[in-house]
């Protein structure tokens, strides 16, 4: 049986499924644990399931603790040999809303794949402002405006937190690497305890652009620096994605209609600049330039 | 009279019956000669209607290429157009689909 | 085996016989005490099978019991209060997926002001998210009442969570004599959790779907349906463990007097209720005793039917409904409103205020005297608010 089936409710051209079919690729049979959100919105409706794999949802900041819930579950039971845990959700659930209960999981060592599907906003409410929205970004409730560029302050650092946690693998991917994303999945189960994969996916709706555009303008994301492809075995950086050519950050942003508003605002130019310094620092924190 | 299940419980893969080729307006055509069948656009596809087949006995030979060759299931092709976007060989095009094609003179 | 303990040890060895696969809580008075008990156990290896685990919060701790208990786990937490209250968008949703996690709640007041002490608002707060509630007198009740929850919320035509409410200190943190369960009963009684469905990867389905307006509706009337049926459940549960413990503790309401009024009241207060009203008794007062045990589903018909011949009921309420009148008096009136009774809604003991025998009497005494008007009446000081 497939893990994901054909028949969800994803726009045209969305990233999660992308990322969900090839994190699955490398780790069905395994139980899924879903925040609420677009995947779950999309995959869930009562009798039209897009799941071939044992699949729960229950709220939109829980699903760390359901996981756990399963985990110890399995282990009470002596079904540990069922299948891996694996949890998505969205990038709100995962750093604002749920970070309590996300903490609990990585403190407690429960045997869970956390993957935060990372669109930078809540997108299933129609583009609202999440701790990992980046700095600038146009969302509905960080708006342009006469006193707004956007939203203010930098992007949440997960994987940082994470890393405090003593979390023993912690990865990001993009949708532009799908490989790549097959790869950390299936290594991130070698590593007993949690495990953290945040990957990058495009929203066509909540960034402003065209499904055929999600793929290269995730991959400038990464080319630019602004979202370092990035691996982690037991706190020690082993492993990132390096570009050849580092590409301005305006390249990124000027395709995008979150970021359009920076080109015309008073304050565009010095955001822009922001952008530029936290991908420059970026490649310099992490040697992301060959 | 309607069935319900014990706490909304629905079974797997119910979504098959969703049809969701009929949402875009375009869709995408497959040149066999160019395909490598290399599995990129497979890979890619979000909604899962790209699969590699073997290719026919009868075109092996035209196509020294490669033995598999990328088949769309258009139930579920949404016409996004990411296949067309990520195939390294130029094989898939986009196209209208018929009936939008007098609307948008 | 008969021997002096203190509720939450109570709570904690009964929950220890009913053998759970994960407990999981977060500490709160006067909660405290039950997990720490069940951490000791789980510590020493007394629990098999089980899994005890720490959450960070209450709504962790709840969650943690979702997926376990989807999963096919028996389940069990403790909790109350502020406790309570923030598991409760966990307890809804764990409700609506049909998952049989049995709770005990030591009942406690809600902020603000913060109040550790005990009155029933905490579980009345959560009389509409489809959990059984059951309202127990002492320890010895709570005790025998576990493996009875355990037993109803997993019966096939029930499948709803249960929360069995005790007195937060009154009883939590009383000594009492209680007769200790034994282990062969308990197996006896209660059958290893063996769940319809469960997340397995032998059998893939999806929990938690969400439902269009199409059926959404459908859904939330299974739930009551199953919230009827449960009557039937409890009270075949409760006649058997009477037989097999020796311990009749009745249905979903207890009386046995014939009187013109009748006093309600639920959990520590009925010792004391009962005894003033026997005390009345025997003055020859037509006065009698309504235990409410079950709160969820609510008895209406046992009360209309207790209530036949009264003409005046006095319901002791610990709880209240700003802006209307407290649960218990609505349910009441709803369920007689068609008798021909007075209904005295007195509101005592909020925030762990002392309810003095002399109240208790005094209340009831103006009731069957004709001085206390049918309404609600509330056991408070006089006071005057000013802003600071
Ligand atoms: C407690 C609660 N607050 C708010 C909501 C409304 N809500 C549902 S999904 C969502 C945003 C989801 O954002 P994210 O986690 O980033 O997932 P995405 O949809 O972007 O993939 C919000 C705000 C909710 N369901 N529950
Ligand atoms: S709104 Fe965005 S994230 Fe949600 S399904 Fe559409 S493209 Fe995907
Ligand atoms: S157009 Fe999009 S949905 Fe259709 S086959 Fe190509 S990638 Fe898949
Ligand atoms: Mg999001």
């Amino acid at each position: 049986m497939k893990a994901f089936g054909s028949g969800h409710g994803a726009c045209p051209g969305c990233g999660l499924p992308i990322a969900v079919k090839n994190v699955l690729e490398s780790v069905a049979p395994c139980f899924v644990v879903n925040s609420t959100g677009c995947l779950e919105i999309i995959s869930s409706q009562y009798g039209k399931s897009a799941w071939g794999v044992p699949y729960i949802h229950s709220l939109f900041e829980n699903a760390a603790a359901v996981a756990a819930g399963i985990e110890v579950a399995l282990k009470a039971l002596g079904r540990t040999d069922e299948g891996p845990i694996v949890v998505f959700a969205g990038d709100g659930a995962t750093a604002d809303i749920g970070i309590g209960m996300l903490s609990g999981m990585f403190d407690r060592r429960h045997n869970v794949l956390y993957v935060c599907l990372d669109n930078e906003a809540y997108q299933n409410t129609g583009n609202q402002q999440s701790g990992l929205t980046p700095t600038g970004c146009y969302t509905t409730t960080t708006p342009s405006g006469k006193m707004l560029p956007g939203k203010l302050g930098p992007k949440k650092d997960m994987v940082a937190i994470a890393l405090a946690h003593k979390v023993p693998y912690v990865a990001t991917a993009s949708v532009a690497f799908p490989r790549d994303i097959r790869r950390k999945a299936k290594r991130a189960l070698d590593f007993d305890g949690p495990k953290y994969l945040q990957i990058h996916s495009p929203c066509v709706t909540g960034w402003g652009i065209e499904g055929r555009q999600a793929i290269p303008i995730a991959r400038l994301a990464v080319e630019t620096g602004l979202y370092p492809i990035l691996e982690y075995e037991y706190g020690k950086l082993v492993r990132v994605r390096k570009i050849k050519q580092r590409k301005p950050v305006e390249e990124y942003l000027k395709l995008q209609k979150r970021y359009r508003h920076l080109l015309k605002h008073p304050r565009g130019y010095e955001i822009m600049e922001e952008l530029q310094r936290i991908a420059d620092e970026n490649a310099m924190k992490f040697g992301l330039d060959v | 009279m309607i069935r319900i299940t014990l706490g909304a419980v629905s079974k797997p893969l119910e979504s098959l019956k969703i049809k969701t080729g009929d949402w875009g307006a375009e869709y995408p055509v497959i040149d066999e000669e160019k395909c490598i069948g290399c599995g990129e656009c497979e890979i890619f596809c979000p909604d899962l209607c790209i699969e590699l087949v073997e290719r026919p006995e009868s075109k092996k030979e035209e196509s020294k290429k490669a033995k598999k060759v990328a088949k769309i299931n258009y139930n579920y092709c949404k016409g996004c157009g990411i296949c067309e976007v990520v195939c390294p060989a130029e094989a898939i095009k986009m196209e209208l689909k018929e009936i939008y094609k007098g609307e948008l003179k | 085996m008969m021997r002096v303990v203190r509720g939450f040890y109570s709570v904690a060895y009964s929950v220890k016989l009913c053998k759970p696969n994960v407990i999981c809580a977060y500490p709160i008075t006067p909660q405290t005490e039950i997990v720490e008990r069940l951490a000791e156990m789980y510590a020493n290896g007394e629990l098999e099978n089980c899994e005890y685990v720490t959450a960070e919060s209450e709504f962790g701790a709840a969650s943690i019991l979702v997926g376990a208990s989807a999963a096919g786990a028996r389940t069990f937490t403790a909790t109350c209060s502020q406790g309570l209250i923030l598991m409760s968008e966990v307890l809804w949703n764990a409700a609506g997926m049909r998952l049989p996690i049995v709770l005990v709640n030591t009942n406690r007041s809600l902020s603000a002001p913060l109040s550790i002490w005990n009155d029933h608002q905490d579980s009345m707060a959560m009389r509409d998210a489809g959990i059984i509630q059951v309202y127990v007198e002492n320890n010895q009740e709570v005790h025998d009442m576990i493996p009875q929850a355990f037993k109803i919320a997993e019966d096939r035509r029930v499948m709803l969570p249960f929360m069995v409410c005790m007195d937060g200190y009154k009883l939590t943190h009383a000594y009492e004599p209680v007769d200790l369960l034994s282990q062969e009963l308990v197996d006896s009684f209660l059958p290893p959790y063996d769940p319809p469905i469960k997340l397995t990867t032998k059998n893939p389905l999806t929990f938690g779907s969400y439902a269009t307006p199409d059926y959404y509706m459908e859904f939330r009337v299974a739930m009551h349906n199953a919230m009827e049926r449960a009557r039937r459940v409890m009270e075949e549960v409760f006649r058997e463990w009477a037989e097999v413990s020796g311990r009749d503790w009745g249905g979903h309401i207890t009386n046995s007097q014939e009187a013109e009024t009748y006093v309600i009241a639920m959990g520590s207060l009925v010792g004391l209720v009962r005894d003033v009203v026997e005390e009345l008794r025997k003055d020859g007062k037509s006065v009698g005793l309504i235990k409410l045990r079950t709160f969820r589903p609510f008895p209406a018909k046992e009360l209309r039917k207790a209530l036949k011949d009264a003409n005046k009921v006095i319901i002791f309420e610990r709880s209240l409904s700003l802006g209307s009148e407290p649960p218990v008096t609505l349910d009441v009136k709803s369920a007689i409103q068609k008798m021909d009774v007075d209904v005295y809604s007195l509101v005592v003991g909020l925030g762990g205020r002392d309810v003095p025998r002399e109240v208790v009497k005094r209340n009831i005494e103006d009731v069957l005297d004709g001085k206390t008007e049918p309404g609600l009446h509330f056991e408070a000081k006089q006071f005057e608010e000013v802003i600071v």
